[in-house]
């Protein structure tokens, strides 16, 4: 007992408080804390101050009132009554439109220009690698400037556009497009498109499951091909009138009606974004293959994979886990960056937020929302693709 | 043991052009196609863009323009302060590359050379001009001369940057009221020097912030570490113009009132900011890299935690992370283009001013802007190129 409190008496006097790691560290927190709060409510304080000064209001009510400025494009029907939160909604849409098409794109592109720049034809490889090094090296907002102002505003007046083969129709307008609409019979044909793809789906996994287990080829990637399509086109027929008709634009006399627009500014959006993406895209997708072992490329040559079956069962799903953390990375900065189809005009989310800045008067609460779901974006994609990325790590014994 | 065989082994014939185009362009019948349709795309694109270049294109509104991409609207009788600052920037140059030698030397030489064609140009030209182009490399060789002497340590040269980074500042902004130095109005910076400035000042800045950030978040206090984790993932989570716009739209509505910052600079706190996450993250990657004997060799031998941080983790994780910051540096300095939407004038904005100049240069888009992605892929395919020269040199990725 006495032993106990005289080694208690030692230890404290022999660290004295400032010494002490415990006591320091417990400082250092509330010192830091205490700092940044401190200069959080400095700001809060002063933006209050302001808004106040000069009768600036910080609520969020605005969102149900009309929001009164057009829109050049959306994908939910859309005008000026609509309310500002309709028109936040309608920006949101249009960066997702943007960023999808933009991925998917990007993706293809960049998968390419890798296999192209590892190609044994030797032109063929010094053909990508010159793109890659030209196009990563010039700023994304000067090639979106030359894509919009250069290309699609160079392009011919909407009276004389240029028709290619079919109805499809470019100017600087845009491209039009014919377009499918959904007759009356559509919903029952749906019915058998769905029905095709879980049946696919499920002959395929069985079928898989089945080669797998005896060794027998039995095709089912085929097979599943050939319930997916032949389903729909039996269908088609069975359900009497053509389920989709196609809308065919038509010349008015200022502009074409009918079919399907691409406004130029999302088509300079969109090929900024791919071709600045694809060569990022297409470094990540090289460096993955190259991590993969020469001698499973021999191997797998050796066993009489044909080339192109090597690619697909033995280097992509390898390459795999050394591509997919830099390819989030490439995703989410592709989102991030179809903030600049604000400066050729297209209505992505920051440029709603922009203008509904400018008419509704209330920077701080719209730009909260702006960050909040760019960051609500990042943040959820980097989780979604983290857990795909431990499923597909590999697991070692 | 006898050798039977007297037939000498011939070393196989090195491939000659034609082998070397059989097993590169024509090994199979798809590569043959395949190389045919190439050259022929490549044969058109050529000629396309050889005759667009020389022949289809008008220059007029880049050639009449010059200045105006190069400073922006900077008072042409103060133009000798920039042209001091590249003095001081080649002279440094040299003394680096006596001093650290390796890729510096390249840098050096290359920076002279480009000076060397421009002094040298068939352009109409102002003699001093001229002249003060050629000084340039000269200047480079003198510093590399003055590297010989005993100033030529590592420490002068660095504090000479350092010091060549507050005299630029200095120098651009001029002091109010003063004769000689009047004060420039940063409204009036623009054009690649508006660039480098924001892209510089980014870069500059950033690094002490983004280091305390980088500790932070490695430290083992919770609050602390949470609010750098907070911070950098915030920044990195959202587009660098939601934050440029908040730096000149809504920061000034942050400030107390009566106290205005100026919209260059509210501009370059917005980069540094946005570049400070970053250059968090590439620090970190650094200071994971150090292995754990380090720190732990260094608490045997009494180090306390500040001294292990500043004299053992932090040199070598800083040297590790050189390379990345070079590749930072660059996607900040393409970066900068994005001051245009709070209205910079840097080089694009630029561009854009100029085709407004002249009623018959509207159209000609596809000039202007090609030449500032010219100018921006030399500067960054150069930079580029010797950061991967860089990275060799100092071993990374090789322990």
């Amino acid at each position: 007992m006495s032993q106990d409190s005289h080694i208690q008496v030692i230890k404290k006097s022999s660290i004295p408080l400032w010494r002490d790691e415990r006591v320091i560290k417990g400082i250092a927190q509330v010192v830091s804390a205490a700092f940044v709060i401190g200069f959080l409510i400095f700001f809060v304080s002063n933006v209050l101050q302001a808004a106040h000064n000069r009768g600036l209001s910080l609520g969020y009510d605005f969102t149900d009132e009309s929001a009164g400025f057009p829109l050049a494009e959306s994908v939910i029907p859309y005008d000026p009554s609509k309310s500002f939160g309709y028109a936040f909604l309608v920006g949101i849409l249009n960066t997702i439109k943007a960023a999808l098409v933009g991925i998917v794109a990007a993706t293809v592109l960049g998968t390419v220009a890798a296999l192209a720049r590892l190609s044994s034809n030797w032109l063929v490889g010094k053909i990508a690698s010159v793109y890659i090094e030209i196009v990563r090296n010039i700023p994304l907002l000067v090639q979106l400037f030359i894509w919009y102002f250069a290309v699609f505003q160079g392009l011919p007046l909407v009276q004389e556009s240029i028709q290619w083969p079919g109805p499809i129709y470019l100017s600087q307008r845009g491209l039009y497009l014919p377009a499918p609409v959904p007759t009356s019979t559509f919903g029952t044909w749906i019915v058998f498109v769905v029905v095709g793809i879980v049946i696919a789906g499920v002959l395929h996994t069985m079928l898989g499951r089945y080669q797998l287990k005896t060794g027998r080829t039995i095709y089912p990637v085929l097979t599943a091909a050939i319930v997916l399509l032949g389903l729909p086109s039996v269908g088609w027929f069975l359900v009497g009138e053509s389920p989709l008709v196609t809308d065919v634009p038509v010349m008015g006399k200022f502009n074409f009606t009918g079919g399907m627009q691409l406004t130029v500014e999302y088509a300079a959006v969109l090929a900024g974004l791919v071709v600045y993406t694809g060569a990022f895209i297409a470094e990540v997708v090289r460096a993955g293959i190259l991590a993969v072992d020469r001698g499973q490329f021999e191997a797998a040559r050796a066993v009489g994979l044909s080339n192109m079956q090597v690619l697909r069962l033995v280097v992509f799903p390898q390459a795999m886990r050394v591509i997919t953390p830099p390819l989030i990375s490439q995703y989410l900065n592709l989102t991030k960056n179809s903030s600049l189809a604000v400066a050729v005009g297209y209505p992505d989310l920051f440029y709603v937020g922009r203008t509904m800045i400018n008419q509704a008067g209330r920077a701080v609460p719209v730009f909260l929302m702006v960050m909040a779901v760019y960051l609500f974006t990042s943040l959820t994609t980097s989780v979604l693709m983290n857990i795909y990325n431990r499923r597909i790590q590999l697991v070692e014994r | 043991m006898s050798v039977t065989s007297t037939t000498v082994m011939r070393p196989p014939t090195p491939p000659g052009p034609v082998r070397w185009l059989k097993k590169n362009l024509f090994s199979t019948w798809y590569n043959t196609l395949l190389t045919v349709l190439a050259a022929v795309f490549v044969f058109f694109t050529l000629k396309g863009v050889v005759t667009w270049v020389f022949f289809t294109a008008n220059w007029a509104p880049v050639t009449n323009s010059i200045k105006l991409f190069a400073v922006g609207q900077f008072p042409p009788d103060q133009l000798w302060r920039v042209g001091t600052i590249l003095f001081l920037v080649s002279f440094l140059f040299g003394l680096s590359w006596c001093v650290w030698g390796g890729t510096v030397r390249t840098f050096a030489l290359t920076l002279a050379l480009v000076f060397g064609v421009l002094a040298l140009l068939p352009i109409s030209m102002e003699l001093t001009l001229r002249l003060g182009f050629l000084a340039n490399p000269v200047l480079t060789f003198i510093g590399y001369q003055v590297g010989r002497t005993p100033i030529g340590k590592s420490l002068w040269v660095v504090l000479g940057w350092l010091l060549s980074f507050v005299l630029t500042v200095f120098l651009l902004t001029g002091i109010e009221g003063v004769n000689w130095l009047p004060r420039v109005d940063t409204g009036l910076w623009g054009g690649l020097l508006l660039t480098f400035l924001l892209a510089l000042v980014g870069i500059v800045a950033s690094f002490p912030i983004g280091v305390l950030l980088a500790l932070g978040r490695q430290s083992s206090l919770p609050v602390l570490k949470a609010f750098c984790v907070l911070f950098i993932e915030v920044v990195r989570g959202v587009p660098l113009v939601t934050i440029l716009f908040m730096a000149s739209i809504i920061l000034p509505l942050f400030l107390p009132e009566g106290v205005r910052i100026d919209r260059v600079l509210r501009a370059m706190m917005g980069m540094t900011l946005f570049a400070a996450a970053y250059m968090a993250e590439n620090v970190r990657g650094g200071l994971q890299a150090i292995p754990r004997g380090q720190v732990e060799a260094a608490k045997a031998v009494g180090l306390n935690n500040l001294q292990i941080m500043g004299l053992i983790v932090l040199p070598q994780a800083l040297r590790l992370v050189i390379p990345a910051i070079v590749g930072q540096f660059i996607a900040l300095f393409m970066d900068t283009t994005l001051a245009i939407i709070v209205g910079l004038l840097e080089l694009l904005a630029v561009g854009r001013a100029v085709l407004e100049i002249n009623v018959e240069w509207k159209l000609l888009n596809m000039e202007v802007y090609l030449f500032i992605a010219a100018i921006f892929w030399v500067f960054n395919y150069a930079m580029s190129y010797a950061s991967r020269r860089l990275e060799v040199a100092l071993g990374v990725g090789e322990r």
